[in-house]
């Protein structure tokens, strides 16, 4: 019956992460911007995995190509892809602590960032530099930070 | 797939004007609170370089028609003038390994893919992609980028690749005896289409040939503040035959039929 209370707050937190995902960050810091979506989703995707499922995960996927101006369909692929593995251990996923939790985000992270460098080797073989691969380190170390601010406001908007 | 993108952007595009909005405010912030004398001497320099220029554009109208009059004797096409429309920067960032940057006009105002985009000092690159309200430019230091050139103190022509560093593009293709010094202009070349001729690129500041390999070392500087400048203008060109003989036309001899808008 409170399926659809709080649906605009996890819009707006995506929203907001979107924002988060192409803001300047000033000169060589660039680089180390996470995927704040990705972050969001796998939050709402654990803390409710029966509102938050792979669809969402598709539909924003493709919203961010179009923001970042990616090939269609690639951050789709990379962001169902995580949100499943996520969807299928939620339960345990809860019970652990926070620094599992970390090593879970990690490679959940690591595989989006994979499936991005696969994809982008297909289109042309591609030379990456080293640093393609600092947001994945950056984004665990901000899970904390996404944790708490997104559990504020679950429990502040009874979304349940 | 086009046009599910361009659908798609009518829900995101508003986010990059969000994003842009502090950067904005900073600005409106800054120009609020500068003093009267600032401003007086600001508005004396732009007077003093107005009329620089203005002086200059009048040797240009001369020049320009002689030229359009050697062209003909050369059977050769000219460029009539172009148009163009300034486009204001947002500050967002796409993806950190590509220069790529975003302005605030899209197909709305006629911007499509594949226009020449230039600063007040130069080309600054090409429209990669026109969404409705937003476009996606190409800068010329983006490694995916190439735009032909040629040395303006003797005509010869290369093309200038990308580096991924915004103060740097790269000439790959010149033999270790090419005549090209640190110092020289390159300017567009007009071949491929894209880039209409003559507007300065960068400047060559560093040669190094080595006898072992093929090809010399050469860097340029482009000449557009390619990380600084907020307006940026998009230009459509047109080029047209000239006609061999050049003949009068009929309600008004002597004036510019040819030029600008």
């Amino acid at each position: 019956m409170n399926k659809y209370v709080g649906f605009g707050r996890i819009i707006l937190t995506i929203a907001l992460a979107m924002c988060l995902r192409i803001a300047p960050w000033p000169g060589a810091l660039a680089v180390f911007n996470p995927d704040w979506v990705l972050l969001t989703l796998i939050y709402w995707s654990l803390a409710v995995p029966e509102r938050v499922g792979i669809f969402h995960a598709w539909t924003f996927g493709l919203l961010t190509d179009v923001l970042t101006g990616r090939l269609l369909g690639q951050y789709a692929l990379a962001y169902s892809m995580v949100i499943y593995i996520c969807l299928k251990l939620h339960k345990r996923l809860r019970q652990f602590p926070l620094i599992q939790q970390g090593l879970f985000i990690f490679f959940c992270l690591l595989l989006s960032q994979l499936l991005l460098f696969l994809i982008k080797n297909i289109q042309h073989p591609a030379q990456l530099h080293a640093s393609f691969w600092l947001p994945v380190f950056t984004g665990t170390a901000s899970w904390p930070l996404v944790y708490t601010v997104l559990r504020f406001v679950r429990l502040s908007g009874r979304i349940k | 797939m086009d046009s599910l993108r361009t659908t798609l952007s009518f829900f995101v595009d508003p986010l990059k004007y969000l994003v842009d909005v502090p950067t904005v405010l900073v600005e409106q912030a800054a120009d609020s609170v500068s003093s009267y004398r600032t401003l007086k001497k600001e508005n004396e320099r732009l007077r003093e370089e107005q009329l620089i220029h203005q002086t200059r554009l009048l040797k240009f109208a001369a020049l320009e028609k002689e030229n359009i009059r050697l062209r003909a004797l050369l059977e050769n096409s000219f460029k009539l003038g172009e148009q163009v429309l300034v486009a204001e920067l947002l500050s967002v960032n796409l993806a950190p390994y590509e220069n790529i940057v975003v302005v605030n006009k899209g197909t709305r105002f006629g911007v499509h893919p594949q226009q020449p985009v230039l600063d007040a000092n130069g080309v600054v690159g090409q429209v990669f992609r026109a969404l409705p309200f937003t476009s996606e430019i190409m800068l010329i230091t983006d490694p995916n980028h190439a735009i032909p050139v040629q040395v303006n103190r003797n005509g010869l022509l290369t093309i200038a690749v990308g580096s991924g560093q915004l103060n740097r593009l790269v000439l790959p293709f010149l033999p270790g005896n090419a005549d090209i010094h640190p110092g020289d202009l390159l300017i567009t070349s007009g071949l491929g289409g894209t880039f209409p001729q003559g507007y300065p690129v960068a400047v060559v500041d560093e040669f190094t040939s080595e006898p072992d390999k093929a090809f010399a070392t050469i860097t340029a500087t482009p000449k557009a503040l390619l990380d600084r400048n907020r307006e940026l203008m998009i230009v459509w060109s047109n080029s047209t035959q000239v006609p061999l003989i050049s003949k009068p036309t009929e309600n008004d001899p002597e004036t510019r039929t040819h030029v600008d808008e």
